[in-house]
C-alpha cells in the first residue's frame, strides 16, 4: 500500500498553497503608490511642511493620529506642540485635511497598496472630492 | 527477584531524573527487570541467525564479527519498507505527551521508559547515520554512534515495551513505539538476541502448533479433564471434537487457555456455549495456537506461526473461523492475518447458523471474535442466563491492549458481562478503553525471571483495580486475554489482594443455563455458590 | 545546555543581519538573495522529504482503535476515533489536523502516597493549538505584502483580528497570542522535567527562532516602524521576478526576513516537517476496516513454514491413539509417509533464514 495518488494529490496541494502569492503577479509592472502633494492648500503654503518631518509622519502618522484622539477625545487639550515648536489645532478634518484634502490621492493609494484599512473614516466624514 | 520488596516499598516509585543527559547513562541490567538470554536450540528449530549460549550480563554477547553492519543494513531495510518507521524517527517533536502514558515509566521511574525516550534510543542511531544533519553535527543533530553499550540499551529497553500502543492514542502524530519496538526486536533478533521466554514458545508454536508445546495427545487429555469437570458441575457432558473435516466453525483460541487456572475455566466456557447452542464446530491440535509469540519476533516469525490458521481451515474445509479469547492473537488476526495468508478466498463471510447474523465486519478475513459471536447470541436471546449465579462476584472488565488500541473491541465484552453478571463496575476512566493499562507483562514478558518488572509495569492497572475494589468491592477482574489470566493473578495477590482473574466466558459458564443440566452447587471452579437468598430467579 | 547553544545560534543569526546590512550594506544579498534561496529551499525540501516517505510502503493496516470498532450493527461505533470508512477517516484527520485530538486526550498523572491519580492536562493542547492557529493566520496576514491590491479575505482577517481597535496601528491578536503561546512552550520544555530531559538543541531551536521572528515582527510593526510602502515594493519585486532594495527600509526588517528564511531553510531538515508528516501518519490516515478489505504489502514474500503433513508426520502414532484423526493412517504407509516428509520440498521454494 504506497497510496501514490493521495500523495501526490497532498503535493499539488502543497505547491498550489506555496506559489499562492505568485499568482497574476508575475511579471506584472511594480508600481509604487506615490502620495499626491498637489492640492490647492499645500499649493498656497510658502514652507511645504507638515507638523512633524516627512521621515517621522511617513513611519508614525497613524500614531500621531492615534494621540491626536486620544488629547482630544479624552483629555479635551486641543493645541499639539510639535517638535519645532509650533503649534497645531488638533483637528483631523480641520488641520491635516485641510492641506490633504485629497484622501483618495493622498491617503487611500498608499493604504490600499499596503493593505490598510485604518478606521478614522467610521466617526469622521470624509473631505468631499470630485473623481 | 532475590528479595522481594513489598507493594509499600514498591509503590514508592523514584522519578528524580540524572544530571547527565540521558546519551551519556550507559544501560545498567537490573536484576528482575529482563528476561533471560535465548537458548540456541530455540533460535534453531526456527533457523535463526547467531544461536549460541550467551547470558545478558556476560560482557560479551558473542555477537558476529560484522554485527554494526547488520543492524545498520536491517535499518536501511526496514526504513525502505516501513513508512510507519520512517516517519516516526522523523517526526516526533518531543512534546512528551506520551511521557508518563507508559505503564512501565509509571511503574519504574526510569526515563528510558518514556516512549518518546525509548524511541530516541534507535531515532539517535537513525540520526546519526541516515540523515545529513546528524552525519554532520553528530551529537549536536541528537545524533549517537552504534556502540556495543547502545545496542545493550536497546535489548534492555525494547524487551521493557510490551507493545500495548498506549502512547500513539495520545500522541498528536499517532507515533506507535510499538510499532518501533517491534522493528527494533526484529532487528536484535538478527543478531540472536531474543529472550527465551519468546524464542522457546516460538519454537513450541513451529513445530508442535502451540506455545506450550503441548502435543496433540495431551491436548486431548487436558481436553477430557476439562470435560469431566464441566459435567461434574453441570451434569452435561460436552462432546468438543479435533481436527475433523468438514465441520463448519474452526475454533482457535490461545493455548493458555487449553493449560492453566484461570484459562481453563474460560475454556470449559467456550465447551459449554457451543455444545448449548449446537455449534458445528472442531478445535486443531495443529492450529492450537491463537496467540502468536513471533510476533513479538519478527514480522516474518509472525507470518510464519500465523499461516497455520488458514492452512487448517483450507485442509479441515471448515467455512469460517471463531477466534478465542486472547489480547495480540487479535490484533495478529485483525490487522495482519489476511494482508500476510489471506485471501482466504476458500472460506465463507461468517453467519451465525443460530442467529442467522452476517458479520459484514469479517467480510474478508472470515474470523470473529467470539465475544461478537456471544453478543450476538444474547441479543436475540438464543443463550438461557442466570446472572445471578455470578451474584457472588463483583466484577471489574479489563481492556486488553490489543483489543482495544489495535481493533477496538469494547463494548461486546461489556454487553456480554453486563448480561451474564449483576454486579459490574467500571474503572476509572482514565485506566480503560482505548486508554487502558497494559498488565505488564504483554509482549513475551510474562517470564519469572522479570517478576519486579512485570509488578511494576502492572502497578497503574492494579492501582485502578484497587480503587474499584476499595469502593465497590470488586473481587473479580474480568477479561479477554490469555496473557492476562496468566499475568494478573500475581499481580493482584502482590497489589490488590482479593481480587480473582476471569476471562469472560467463563463468567457466561457460570451463568449458562445448559438444557438437561442439573442444579448448580459449584462456579466453573468447582467452588460452592452461596446459597441463594429467595431464590426465585429465572 | 541545548537551550543555550540554541539562544546563542538565533541571537548570533540575527547579528549576521545586523552586521550584514547595517555595517556592510549587504542588502541585496539579504534581501533578494537569501528570501529566495530559503522558499526555494523549503519548497524543494517538503516535496523531497514527502515522497522519500511516499516511497515506503505501509505493509500493514496498523490504524490505532480509540474507540469502539464497527461490527454488530446495534452496537454503537466510534465513527470518528475508530472510523471504519474513508469519510470516517477524513473526519478523523480533519480532527487531529484542525482540533489536535489527540493531544486533547493529553491528562497528567501523579503519584500521590503510592497511588496514581491522573487529572486533565489541557495546557500542552491549548497551547499548541493557539501556536499554530496564529501562526498560521500571522502567515495568511502576511499575504497583503505579495498581492496587490491586498487580497479581501486578508483584509477580512485582519479587520477580526484587529477588532478590539487598541492603539494605531491596531493590535493584531494573533500575534500577542502567538508570542505568549510560543513562549509559554519553551517554558514547559525548560520547566517541566522529563520534557526538559528529553529535549535536544533541535527542540529549542525553532522555539527560540520562532520568538525571534515574532518579535521582531511585533517590533516592527509598534515600535521601531519601518515604512510600509518601500517594503511592499520590496517584496511585491521577489515575487515578480524582478526584485528592487528601495531606500531607507530599517534594519529591523532584514533582521525579521532572515530569521524567517532560517526558518524555511531549517523546516525540511527538522522534526518541523511533522506538519506534512501528520498526514502520513498509518496509525491514523487508515481506516479500521482490515477484517472488511485486505490490505496489501506490496513486499509480502512465501516464508518457511512448518505444514500440517511434517506436523502430522512428527505425531501420528500419538493422534492415532489418541483417537484424532489423521490424513495418512500409519498402518497404510509408514515408511512411505516417513520418507516423504516434505523437507526438501518445502525448503526448495523458500528462501533460506531470516529476511
Amino acid at each position: 500500500m504506497y497510496n501514490g495518488g493521495k500523495i501526490i494529490l497532498g503535493i499539488v496541494i502543497f505547491l498550489a498553497l506555496a506559489a499562492f502569492p505568485f499568482y497574476g503577479d508575475i511579471g506584472k509592472a511594480n508600481v509604487t503608490p506615490e502620495p499626491n502633494l498637489d492640492t490647492p492648500e499645500i499649493r498656497k503654503l510658502e514652507e511645504k511642511k507638515c507638523v512633524e518631518p516627512e521621515e517621522f509622519m511617513k513611519a508614525e502618522h497613524m500614531s500621531l493620529l492615534n494621540k491626536w484622539r486620544d488629547l482630544a477625545v479624552r483629555d479635551e487639550t486641543t493645541v499639539y506642540v510639535a517638535s519645532d515648536g509650533e503649534s497645531y489645532n488638533i483637528s483631523l478634518q480641520n488641520t491635516c485635511m485641510r492641506c490633504h484634502s485629497n484622501k483618495k490621492e493622498f491617503c487611500d493609494k498608499c493604504h490600499e497598496y499596503a493593505g490598510v484599512s485604518p478606521y478614522c473614516w467610521d466617526c469622521h466624514l470624509a473631505p468631499k472630492e470630485g473623481k | 527477584m532475590a528479595k522481594k520488596p513489598t507493594p509499600e516499598e514498591l509503590s514508592k516509585i523514584n522519578y528524580s531524573l540524572p544530571y547527565t543527559g540521558w546519551m551519556y547513562n550507559p544501560v545498567e541490567f537490573k536484576d528482575g527487570m529482563f528476561c533471560n538470554a535465548s537458548k540456541p536450540e530455540s533460535l534453531n528449530t526456527v533457523d535463526f541467525p547467531n544461536a549460541r549460549k550467551w547470558s545478558v550480563k556476560d560482557e560479551d554477547w558473542n555477537l558476529p564479527e560484522n554485527w554494526k553492519e547488520i543492524v545498520l543494513e536491517a535499518m536501511k531495510e526496514r526504513l525502505e519498507k516501513y513508512r510507519s518507521f520512517r516517519l516516526f524517527m522523523d517526526i516526533c517533536v518531543r512534546c512528551g505527551a506520551c511521557a508518563d502514558k507508559c505503564h512501565f515509566f509509571l511503574g519504574t521511574g526510569d526515563p528510558k521508559n518514556m516512549p518518546v525516550l525509548r524511541a530516541e534510543l534507535i531515532r539517535s542511531v537513525y540520526r546519526r547515520y541516515f540523515t545529513k544533519s546528524g552525519q554532520m553535527l553528530g551529537n549536536l543533530a541528537g545524533g549517537r554512534e552504534l556502540t556495543l553499550d547502545v545496542l545493550k540499551e536497546w535489548w534492555y529497553y525494547f524487551y521493557q515495551c510490551s507493545e500495548c500502543r498506549r502512547c500513539s492514542v495520545f500522541c498528536p502524530y499517532g507515533i506507535d513505539q510499538a510499532e518501533i519496538t517491534m522493528i527494533g526486536r526484529e532487528i536484535l533478533n538478527l543478531l540472536g538476541l531474543n529472550i527465551e521466554w519468546i524464542a522457546g514458545p516460538v519454537a513450541n508454536c513451529f513445530m508442535k502448533g502451540n506455545h506450550l508445546g503441548l502435543e496433540p495427545h495431551t491436548i486431548k487429555s487436558n481436553f477430557e479433564f476439562m470435560i469431566d469437570d464441566i459435567e461434574e458441575i453441570t451434569g452435561v457432558k460436552v462432546d468438543p471434537s479435533f481436527n475433523r473435516k468438514g465441520a463448519e466453525v474452526l475454533f482457535v483460541a490461545p493455548s493458555g487457555d487449553m493449560f492453566g487456572d484461570p484459562g481453563t475455566y474460560t475454556c470449559m466456557g467456550y465447551m459449554m456455549l457451543f455444545h448449548e447452542i449446537g455449534l458445528d464446530y472442531t478445535w486443531s491440535t495443529y492450529a492450537s495456537e491463537g496467540g502468536n509469540f513471533g510476533f513479538f519476533t519478527s514480522n516474518e516469525m509472525a507470518k510464519r506461526l500465523n499461516s497455520k490458521i488458514y492452512a487448517e481451515a483450507q485442509r479441515l474445509g471448515v467455512k469460517w473461523i471463531i477466534g478465542g479469547e486472547c489480547g495480540h492473537m487479535w490484533r495478529v488476526m485483525h490487522q495482519y492475518m489476511d494482508t500476510w495468508n489471506g485471501p482466504a478466498d476458500f472460506l465463507e463471510v461468517p453467519v451465525s447458523p443460530i442467529t442467522g447474523t452476517k458479520f459484514e465486519n469479517a467480510g474478508s478475513t472470515k474470523m470473529i471474535h467470539i465475544a461478537e459471536f456471544t453478543a450476538d447470541l444474547i441479543k436475540h436471546g438464543k443463550l438461557n442466563l442466570d446472572p445471578s449465579r455470578n451474584d457472588h462476584l463483583k466484577v471489574t472488565f479489563h481492556d486488553s491492549c490489543n483489543t482495544s488500541r489495535g481493533m477496538g473491541i469494547l463494548d461486546e465484552p461489556r454487553y456480554v458481562i453486563k448480561n451474564v453478571c449483576n454486579n459490574f463496575h467500571e474503572m476509572p476512566e482514565d485506566t480503560i478503553r482505548e486508554k487502558t493499562f497494559c498488565c505488564g507483562s504483554g509482549s513475551g514478558l510474562n517470564a519469572s525471571e522479570n517478576m519486579e518488572l512485570r509488578l511494576r509495569g502492572g502497578f497503574p492497572r492494579a492501582n485502578a483495580v484497587k480503587h474499584v475494589q476499595q469502593h465497590h468491592g470488586v473481587n473479580m477482574l474480568a477479561n479477554i486475554c490469555a496473557i492476562d489470566r496468566a499475568a494478573l493473578p500475581p499481580l493482584m495477590n502482590y497489589w490488590v489482594p482479593g481480587v480473582d482473574v476471569a476471562g469472560m466466558h467463563e463468567l457466561v459458564a457460570n451463568a449458562l443455563v445448559m438444557k438437561g443440566e442439573k442444579e448448580r452447587t459449584q462456579d466453573m471452579r468447582l467452588e460452592d455458590l452461596p446459597e441463594k437468598e429467595g431464590a426465585e430467579d429465572v | 545546555m541545548g537551550a543555550l547553544f540554541s539562544l546563542a545560534a538565533v541571537l548570533l543569526l540575527s547579528l549576521v543581519a545586523y552586521v550584514g546590512v547595517e555595517l556592510i550594506g549587504m542588502r541585496s544579498f539579504f534581501g533578494i538573495v537569501i528570501p529566495y534561496v530559503a522558499v526555494l529551499t523549503i519548497i524543494v525540501g517538503v516535496v523531497y522529504r514527502v515522497i522519500t516517505w511516499g516511497k515506503s510502503p505501509v505493509p500493514f493496516a496498523i490504524s490505532t482503535s480509540c474507540g469502539q470498532q464497527k461490527s454488530l450493527p446495534w452496537i454503537n461505533q466510534s465513527k470518528l476515533d475508530n472510523p471504519s470508512t474513508t469519510s470516517g477517516v477524513i473526519g478523523r484527520m480533519a480532527l487531529e489536523i484542525l482540533l489536535f485530538r489527540s493531544l486533547f486526550r493529553n491528562n497528567t498523572s501523579e503519584l500521590r502516597e503510592g497511588r496514581l491519580a491522573y487529572s486533565s492536562g489541557k495546557w500542552l493542547w491549548l497551547a499548541a493549538l493557539a501556536f499554530h492557529w496564529t501562526f498560521l493566520i500571522v502567515l495568511i496576514r502576511h499575504m497583503r505584502f505579495f498581492a496587490n491590491p491586498s487580497p479581501a479575505f486578508v483584509s477580512a482577517l485582519e479587520s477580526l483580528d484587529g477588532f478590539l481597535q487598541i492603539g494605531a496601528p491596531r493590535l493584531f491578536l494573533t500575534g500577542a497570542i502567538l508570542l505568549v503561546a510560543v513562549s509559554y512552550l519553551l517554558y514547559r520544555r525548560l520547566a517541566v522535567r522529563t520534557v526538559r530531559y528529553i529535549s535536544l538543541a533541535a527542540d529549542y531551536f525553532p522555539l527560540f527562532l520562532i520568538i525571534a521572528i515574532a518579535t521582531t515582527g511585533i517590533l516592527m510593526r509598534y515600535f521601531i516602524k519601518v515604512d510600509i510602502v518601500s517594503v511592499k515594493e520590496l517584496t511585491m519585486g521577489l515575487i515578480g521576478f524582478s526584485p528592487v532594495i528601495p531606500e531607507g527600509i530599517g534594519v529591523i526588517f532584514y533582521i525579521h526576513v532572515f530569521l524567517v528564511s532560517t526558518l524555511f531553510v531549517y523546516f525540511p531538515f527538522s522534526k518541523l516537517v511533522h506538519a506534512g508528516g501528520v498526514f502520513l501518519s498509518p496509525t491514523r490516515n487508515l481506516a479500521n476496516d482490515s477484517r472488511m478489505k485486505r490490505h496489501i504489502n506490496p513486499w509480502n514474500y512465501p516464508v518457511k513454514l512448518h505444514p500440517y503433513e511434517e506436523y502430522e508426520d512428527d505425531f501420528r502414532e500419538k493422534m492415532e491413539n489418541a483417537g484424532i484423526p489423521v490424513e495418512i493412517p500409519s498402518a497404510k504407509a509408514p515408511a512411505a509417509a516417513e520418507s516423504e516428509s516434505g523437507n526438501e520440498t518445502n525448503d526448495a521454494e523458500i528462501p533460506v533464514g531470516e529476511e
